[in-house]
């Protein structure tokens, strides 16, 4: 099999819009899971002991099964109920409610670390429960879980090209689509997984300055 | 300055900073005057009634040990108590109840002429809620052994924190106080400094600034001066000697620092067991202590 440099020229501004729709199924989806995942955590601290254990229950199912099916779920048995949408959209939520359950984790832990002298001095000072939660326990929660925040922004963009099972083409189907039409596996598959990897080392790179910015204090 | 005996009929709530009230004439007049001359350490300080504080039969466990059984005490308006005692004897949850960081399990606090863990319901005395707890805690302010300051904000905003959100201040005049405050404590330069960057015994002037600047009217300092190097320690209790003198808070005061308990209190109270064992004048307790218990306490205490 030969390399054809000619064909990779051709096929790589599809595989671009490819790896397009891929950024911006991640970026979206880590925005919602961002969101929701301190959804999750705040509702897991409310006083009621059923509420919270359903908030536990759904959020524990939703991280115990496999992103495909849950992909399925929202793009073929959602319509059933009258609720279309399409592939992209249903992809970016799917993405971010799967992604939120491990969010919600990474705040908790935050939430946790925060040292018991925090809160008492929050008591001390009277402060009101909302500012206590946003000047006092958020910001600096927040500022130790970025670096696994990061981490998690990386593992969903390696999770992007299961997107392709409810038809998002997204670059890894965009590369199938171009192999299929010429037979030819090699040029675009490479590719795929050359551009993977510039943006992942980007990212990682950029995670690691994060990391180094935000450890040391 | 010697307790006052004008208890307050009642404690009244927190006002807002500049609110001329005539009902205060006499302390509005005195904090005018301070400011004027210009003495920022003076004018900094919350002058006004400050109330007394009575433990009737209170009771405190973890679980299965009881740290207070049934204990009774009182501290007079402005008095400066200092509570002594081997560990565990109790003397930190006597701090942290008043402050409301620990649950009351059986008797009564008193602040002033108000219950502090109760409220009136129809004439029946109930448990506190929170806007009780609330009202009730900006009487009092605490001063805590590992300085608990806001480490992700500078110096200036967690002297500002409070007085803009708890008390309703406008910015300009928390600022303008926390300067004042800050200037007493001698780190007027230190306001954009993070507390990271500062050293432990900065941070815990930092940590009093904080407390003054809600204007409580109680003060309680727990073992303020444990957690640091040596020779940090005479800076801050300097500082606290100085608050004593020049301010009529009620301060209620956990220290192993005898020298210091010395200086700073009216009143000193060996404890043992969540039990008062023996109690007096500074200089009678650490020059005559009439217990057995005391004189070993003492004894430990000095020899280390």
């Amino acid at each position: 099999m030969q390399w054809d440099w000619n064909y990779t020229w051709d096929i790589l501004p599809d595989l671009l819009r490819g790896l397009r729709t891929t950024v911006l199924a991640t970026i979206f989806g880590y925005l919602i899971a961002l969101v929701l995942g301190m959804v999750w955590t705040l509702l897991r601290r409310s006083p009621s002991r059923v509420f919270n254990g359903a908030v536990r229950w759904v959020t524990e199912f939703i991280r115990s099964t496999p992103l495909i099916p849950q992909l399925f779920f929202v793009y073929y048995v959602l319509p059933a109920w009258g609720l279309t949408i399409g592939p992209l959209t249903a992809g970016i939520i799917t993405l971010g409610i799967h992604y939120s359950t491990y969010t919600a984790e990474v705040y908790r832990a935050g939430i946790a670390d925060i040292p018991r002298g925090q809160w008492e001095a929050c008591t001390a000072l009277n402060l009101p429960r909302s500012r206590v939660w946003l000047d006092v326990v958020l910001p600096q929660a927040i500022r130790r879980v970025i670096p696994t925040l990061g981490n998690y922004l990386i593992a969903m963009f390696k999770d992007s090209p299961q997107l392709l099972v409810i038809q998002v083409t997204e670059m890894l189907l965009a590369a199938y689509k171009a192999g299929t039409e010429s037979y030819h596996m090699l040029e675009p598959i490479t590719l795929v997984g050359v551009l993977f990897i510039i943006v992942s080392v980007i990212s990682s790179i950029l995670v690691r300055r994060l990391e180094r910015r935000y450890a040391t204090n | 300055m010697p307790p006052t005996d004008t208890a307050p009929e009642a404690p009244t709530p927190e006002e807002s900073e500049d609110a001329a009230a005539p009902a205060e004439g006499v302390s509005t007049e005195k904090k005018g005057a301070r400011k004027e001359d210009g003495d920022g350490a003076a004018a900094a300080l919350p002058h006004g009634d400050a109330p007394g504080i009575r433990f009737e039969k209170v009771v405190k466990r973890f679980g299965s040990n009881v740290v207070l059984r049934e204990l009774d005490f009182a501290v007079e308006p402005g008095e400066r108590v200092t509570l002594i005692g081997p560990s565990g004897s109790g003397k930190t949850t006597i701090l942290r109840l008043l402050m409301t960081l620990e649950k009351l399990d059986d008797g009564v606090i008193w602040i002033g002429d108000d219950t502090l863990w109760h409220m009136d319901k129809g004439g029946r005395r109930v448990p506190a809620n929170q806007k009780h707890l609330h009202e009730m805690r900006k009487q009092v302010g605490m001063v805590f052994q590992q300085f608990n300051l806001f480490p992700n904000m500078n110096v200036l905003r967690n002297l500002t924190e409070g007085p803009v959100r708890v008390l309703g201040a406008s910015k300009d005049e928390a600022v303008e106080r926390a300067r004042g405050l800050l200037d007493m404590v001698g780190l007027a330069d230190k306001e954009n400094a993070h507390p990271s960057q500062l050293s432990g015994g900065q941070q815990q002037r930092v940590a009093i600034a904080r407390a003054l600047a809600m204007q409580p009217k109680v003060l309680l300092l727990d073992e303020v001066t444990s957690a640091l190097d040596p020779e940090l320690v005479v800076g801050v209790q300097d500082l606290l000697r100085d608050i004593a003198r020049e301010s009529d808070l009620t301060m209620l005061c956990v220290t192993h620092e005898m020298n210091f308990a010395r200086d700073i209190s009216n009143r000193v109270l060996m404890f043992d067991q969540g039990q008062i064992v023996e109690e007096g004048p500074p200089d009678r307790i650490f020059g005559e202590p009439a217990e057995q218990r005391t004189r070993e306490f003492l004894q430990a205490v000095l020899a280390s």
